[in-house]
């Protein structure tokens, strides 16, 4: 069964112009985030699942190849950072 | 332009990132009396703190220029009677707002109506793990019972909990303690600072400062804990800030002067750290200037952009631009000129000063009633002229 991710209580992830990024939010730190991880973290609802999220990704990219490896690493990597909670 | 290896262009005003980070010193009141206070020493002479209007401006002309982190701070900030308004201002605006609290004058009904205003982060100060040190530590008699109801009262509203203890020698000892009443009470993160010492913190400095012994032990409590809570999979997170003046280099204060955070003092003073008050450089007023131009322009926050200021050792040093001759008011406290090597550096011919200290610690008896109480009484004392 595909896990649903969230963030985390506290962290909120918002596009900043100033900076030209998306950014995640926690007490008193921000992380700046690449295009990928962006994009990544963009798709997070807390309604989508993994397979979900991979799906759209894909359509979103058409020409990047199979992303479901990458994203799948990512999303553990952003669970164990504690950014997220996958249920 | 410069080519490679050159040093990073100085002095130059749009070189300058935007404050990421915006800290708003509503107020200079507060109803503990903590002897490490970052306050100014003088704070009793401050003038009108700004009105609802001017920091609701300040926070729009922060945000417009990029800042996303937003910390109410103080004093205690819950003096101020337009807090809520401040927050709902604040998250309308976007950015991540940051209560930082002595959780006295907070209440269940404020912490649920700070959450329906947008408030993202409450951090609840403690000066100890048990009420009889704590309480001599804040000069309060309830303090702590008060701040183990609000702790709870942040949890259950949803808040992501964050525990701040500042450490120096007569708490260090309760290391274990301090951690385990975190761990019970659900933190996220807890912050165990030792002691800065600037503000009322350099006033008492032989007071509070650990010694060597005393923090290696403290390390090595906090190292065994979070090796507990790792392998236990719990997500609570230790931030331990080790005092500088047992380093060797300097830490890259602030990040670099004006480079991330902007600090708005309670009379609109604007600083590149809450401690710069103390130095002998003007400072803008967000009265007088708009916040653009005195991040960018003003003599103040470009004083120490770059390194075209810096003297020997660090002039010439390879490592300038990774901690920027550490901290101008430690400098400024130690040698008496801001201009020099943070005395941290072991390349400062100022180093015996740090030495000195550590070997006073290591030899410090006086209790807690030695040390001079953060009060208006105290701080009239301080005025100068």
């Amino acid at each position: 069964m595909s896990q649903i991710p969230r963030f985390r209580r506290g962290f909120r992830f918002q596009w900043e112009p100033a900076q030209d990024c998306y950014v995640l939010l926690y007490p008193e730190g921000m992380v700046k985030l690449n295009g990928s991880a962006g994009a990544i973290l963009d798709q997070v609802d807390g309604q989508r699942d993994v397979e979900a999220i991979i799906a759209a990704l894909q359509q979103q990219f058409p020409d990047a190849g199979d992303l479901g490896a990458d994203v799948r690493a990512f999303l553990k990597d952003a669970e164990q950072q504690h950014w997220i909670e996958l249920s | 332009m410069t080519s490679a290896g050159a040093p990073v262009p100085v002095n130059n005003p749009h070189q300058a990132g935007p404050p990421l980070w915006l800290l708003a010193e509503l107020t200079y009141r507060c109803p503990l009396q903590c002897p490490y206070c970052s306050n100014p020493l003088d704070f009793a002479q401050t003038e009108q703190e700004l009105s609802t209007e001017q920091w609701v401006s300040v926070l729009r002309q922060g945000r417009e220029m990029g800042a996303a982190q937003l910390g109410f701070s103080g004093g205690e900030p819950l003096v101020r009677q337009d807090l809520p308004e401040l927050i709902a201002e604040a998250r309308k605006l976007g950015y991540y707002t940051n209560l930082i609290t002595s959780g006295l004058g907070l209440t269940k009904s404020k912490v649920d109506a700070f959450a329906e205003a947008g408030l993202d982060h409450i951090q609840v100060s403690f000066q100890a793990s048990d009420p009889e040190l704590n309480n001599a530590v804040a000069g309060s008699r309830k303090a702590f019972e008060q701040k183990l109801a609000m702790a709870k009262a942040v949890k259950a509203a949803g808040y992501p909990m964050v525990l701040n203890f500042v450490i120096h020698r007569h708490n260090i000892h309760q290391m274990n303690d301090i951690m385990a009443l975190c761990e019970k009470l659900g933190a996220d993160y807890v912050e165990l600072a030792t002691c800065q010492y600037y503000g009322w913190a350099f006033e008492n400095r032989e007071g509070l400062m650990p010694s060597k012994a005393q923090l290696v032990q403290a390390e090595q409590e906090v190292n065994q804990y979070r090796d507990r809570l790792a392998a236990s999979g719990s997500a609570m997170k230790l931030i331990f800030v080790t005092p500088d003046y047992y380093e060797e280099r300097p830490k890259a204060c602030m990040n670099g002067w004006g480079s991330l955070f902007l600090t708005v003092a309670p009379d609109g003073t604007a600083l590149p750290c809450h401690s710069a008050r103390l130095l002998p450089i003007g400072f803008p007023n967000v009265k007088e200037l708009s916040l653009r131009e005195i991040w960018y322009d003003s003599p103040g926050f470009n004083h120490y952009r770059g390194d075209d200021w810096m003297p020997e050792p660090c002039r010439s040093c390879d490592e300038r631009d990774k901690d920027f001759g550490g901290c101008r008011c430690q400098a400024y406290l130690l040698t008496g000129n801001a201009d020099n090597a943070d005395p941290v550096c072991g390349k400062s011919p100022h180093h015996e000063r740090i030495l000195a200290a550590r070997r006073a610690a290591d030899h410090a008896t006086a209790g807690l009633d030695g040390l001079v109480y953060r009060n208006a009484n105290n701080s009239r004392l301080f005025f100068r002229g």
